[in-house]
C-alpha cells in the first residue's frame, strides 16, 4: 500500500434546508471548496468515490444527478452503508490511492434529511420489513435502547448524557458550518421535551442539509500540494448482525472495540488516551459518544460516562471529542462521517474552527445500520507513529 | 425567494417471508413462537433464519421457545412520527427463555405516561410474556405486545 494523505477538504454550510441550491449544486459547492482548498483543479482529480444514504432525499440514486458536477468521463462509484456511508466513501477514496491505481481521488458526500419532512419512517424502513418494522423502531429509539441499559449497568444518570449535549453544543457555536447554534447548559438539555425514553430532544441530533468533499493524494503529489498535509496512519471497518435483538450487550459497541484494536494494532497504537490528541466520533444521540469512548478505549468500561461531566472531552480536556460540534448538532446523514473525517484532518493542518492545540493524531469514526457497520480512520501529521 | 415542490413516494412493496420465515409465521397461529438452532454455535436464533451469521452454516434444528421470558431493554417513545404508531409506545428486546437472541417488539398492557415508571416495570431482567390477539392471521403482530409477569 502506498503512503496517503488528506491533502484537501471542503464543507458546505448545513442548514435544515438549503433552498437556495439543488442536489447536484450543494455537491458543486462542496467540490469546490475542497479544490481551493488544496489549490487543484476539477481535472486533477482522478477518480471520485461517492456517497449518499438513499431514499432520504427522495430522488433514486442521486448520485446520478450529482456525478454531473464533476464526475463526467471519470471514473465514479457509489458507496452507501448507513450512517457509516460517509467515512466509508473516504474509504474508498483513500484505497483508490493507496492501491497506486490513482495519485489523486476524491471523496464527496451529498444528502438532504431536511428535504425529507419527517426521517424516522425512512429510518423504520433500515429494520425488518416482516419481524421488526411494526415495532415503530427509528433510529432515536435503537439509540435509546442502549441508554437504557448503560444507565441500569453502570449507573449512568441523565445529567452524565446532559453534559455530552452541552459539550457538543458549546462546540458548534464556533464552527461556521454546524447547523444548530444553542448556547444551552445542563438545565436546558434536561429540560427539552422527552423524545424515545432516556433521549431528550437536545440529546438527539437535527435533519441536516449540505455537501462534504474529501481529496486525498499519494506521497509525492502530497508534498508538491501542501506543507501541512493529514497523513493517514490507519483505517479500518467492520459488520455485525442485522437484526437489533443478536447484539450480546447493548450496553458495550463490542464490533466496534474489534474495529478499534484492529486500528491501533495496524497505527502502533498502545494508549489511545495518551496517543490520540483529538477524536471526531459518530454521536447523534449523547449516549452512543460514551458508548464510544469505552470500546475506543479512551474511557474504562461504564466510566465512559463521566468523561463530559468532568470536562475530559471538552476542548480545553486531556481528550477532546467532536471539537466541530459534532453530529449532535449537524446530520446530512450520509456524508456525516465524512464531515468526521474531514474534522479530524483539519485538526492535523491546524486548521479547523475549533482548533485544539498541538494535534499530532485524530481520530474520525462512522458507525451506521442497524447498530451495525463502523469504519474508523487515523490520521497524524506525520508520516509514521513509530 | 425560491419556489419549493412537494412529491411523495408511495410505493407498494410485497416482501417474502422465505421458508424460515413462514414456518414461523405459521407457527404463531398456534400460539407457538419456532426457533433455529446453529449446529456449530449451539445458539436459538429467532427470527428463524436458514444460516447462523456467525458460522456460515445451514441451521439445523428448530426449537420451540416460550412466550415467556425477560427484558433486555426499552424505550417509550412520546413524539409522532410520521408514519409510526401514535405516542406514547414501548418499544424494546425481549429474550425469551430458550432463545439466545432478542426480539425486538413492543411492551405494554401498563400506563406509558411517567417514562421512569415504565423503565422501572420494564427494567433488564424483568420477566414478561407475549399477549396474543384474539384472532391469529400468521404476522409478527399476532403478538400484541409483552406484558409483565407478577410475582
Amino acid at each position: 500500500m502506498k503512503r496517503v494523505a488528506v491533502v484537501g477538504v471542503g464543507q458546505t454550510k448545513f442548514r435544515t434546508r438549503r433552498d437556495d441550491k439543488t442536489h447536484p449544486e450543494l455537491t458543486y459547492e462542496a467540490m469546490n471548496k475542497a479544490l481551493e482548498h488544496a489549490n487543484l483543479e476539477i481535472k486533477d482529480i482522478e477518480a471520485i468515490a461517492y456517497g449518499t444514504m438513499d431514499p432520504f432525499d427522495g430522488i433514486y440514486l442521486p448520485e446520478r444527478w450529482d456525478v454531473t458536477s464533476g464526475g463526467i468521463g471519470k471514473p465514479f462509484m457509489k458507496i452507501s452503508t448507513g450512517g457509516t456511508t460517509g467515512m466509508t466513501t473516504g474509504l474508498a477514496a483513500y484505497e483508490h490511492v493507496a492501491s497506486g491505481v490513482f495519485d489523486i481521488a476524491m471523496a464527496v458526500c451529498t444528502q438532504r434529511v431536511g428535504e425529507c419532512v419527517d426521517a424516522q419512517p425512512v429510518l423504520n424502513t433500515a429494520v425488518c420489513p416482516i419481524f421488526e418494522r411494526y415495532s415503530g423502531a427509528g433510529a432515536i429509539s435503537v439509540a435509546a435502547i442502549q441508554a437504557t441499559v448503560h444507565m441500569h449497568k453502570y449507573g449512568t444518570t441523565e445529567e452524565d448524557l446532559a453534559w455530552v449535549s452541552v459539550k457538543d453544543h458549546k462546540n458548534a457555536l464556533k464552527n461556521p458550518n454546524a447547523h444548530i447554534k444553542l448556547d444551552i447548559g445542563v438545565e436546558e438539555v434536561l429540560n427539552s421535551p422527552m423524545v424515545s425514553s432516556p433521549l431528550k430532544l437536545l440529546e438527539c441530533c437535527p435533519r441536516s442539509d449540505g455537501a462534504v468533499a474529501v481529496i486525498f493524494a499519494s506521497e509525492e503529489v502530497a508534498k508538491k500540494i501542501r506543507d501541512n498535509p493529514a497523513w493517514v496512519i490507519a483505517e479500518t471497518t467492520i459488520s455485525d448482525n442485522y437484526y437489533a435483538g443478536d447484539r450480546p450487550d447493548l450496553s458495550y459497541w463490542d464490533t466496534l472495540a474489534i474495529a478499534g484494536r484492529r486500528l491501533y494494532r495496524h497505527a502502533g497504537v498502545d494508549n489511545p488516551k495518551k496517543d490520540i490528541d483529538v477524536a471526531e466520533l459518530y454521536s447523534p444521540f449523547t449516549i452512543q459518544e460514551v458508548l464510544e469512548l469505552e470500546a475506543l478505549r479512551f474511557a474504562e468500561k461504564g466510566e465512559g460516562k463521566d468523561l463530559a461531566r468532568e470536562g475530559v472531552t471538552f476542548p480545553d480536556g486531556d481528550m477532546p471529542t467532536n471539537p466541530s460540534g459534532g453530529v449532535l448538532c449537524t446530520n446530512p446523514i450520509g456524508a456525516t462521517g465524512l464531515v468526521r473525517l474531514a474534522e479530524a484532518a483539519l485538526q492535523i493542518m491546524g486548521e479547523a474552527s475549533y482548533q485544539i492545540p498541538d494535534v499530532n493524531v485524530s481520530l474520525a469514526h462512522a458507525w451506521g445500520g442497524t447498530l451495525q457497520f463502523h469504519t474508523l480512520m487515523l490520521l497524524s501529521s506525520k508520516k509514521k507513529l513509530k | 425567494m425560491v419556489l419549493k415542490f412537494e412529491t411523495k413516494w408511495e410505493i407498494p412493496y410485497v416482501h417474502s417471508a422465505g421458508e424460515h420465515g413462514t414456518k414461523f409465521f405459521e407457527a404463531l397461529k398456534d400460539k407457538k413462537i419456532m426457533g433455529v438452532k446453529c449446529p456449530e454455535c449451539g445458539r436459538v436464533l429467532i427470527p428463524p433464519r436458514a444460516f447462523c451469521e456467525r458460522c456460515f452454516v445451514d441451521t439445523a434444528d428448530w426449537v420451540e421457545v416460550s412466550d415467556e421470558g425477560e427484558v433486555v431493554t426499552v424505550t417509550v417513545t412520546y413524539i409522532k412520527f410520521t408514519g409510526l404508531p401514535d405516542p406514547p409506545y414501548a418499544t424494546g428486546i425481549v429474550k425469551l427463555d430458550g432463545a439466545d437472541t432478542g426480539m425486538l417488539c413492543l411492551l405494554g398492557g401498563i400506563d406509558l405516561s411517567d417514562w421512569k415508571k415504565v423503565h422501572e416495570t420494564f427494567k433488564p431482567g424483568a420477566r414478561v410474556r407475549a399477549v396474543w390477539k384474539e384472532e391469529r392471521e400468521g404476522k409478527i403482530t399476532d403478538i400484541l405486545y409483552f406484558e409483565p409477569v407478577e410475582g
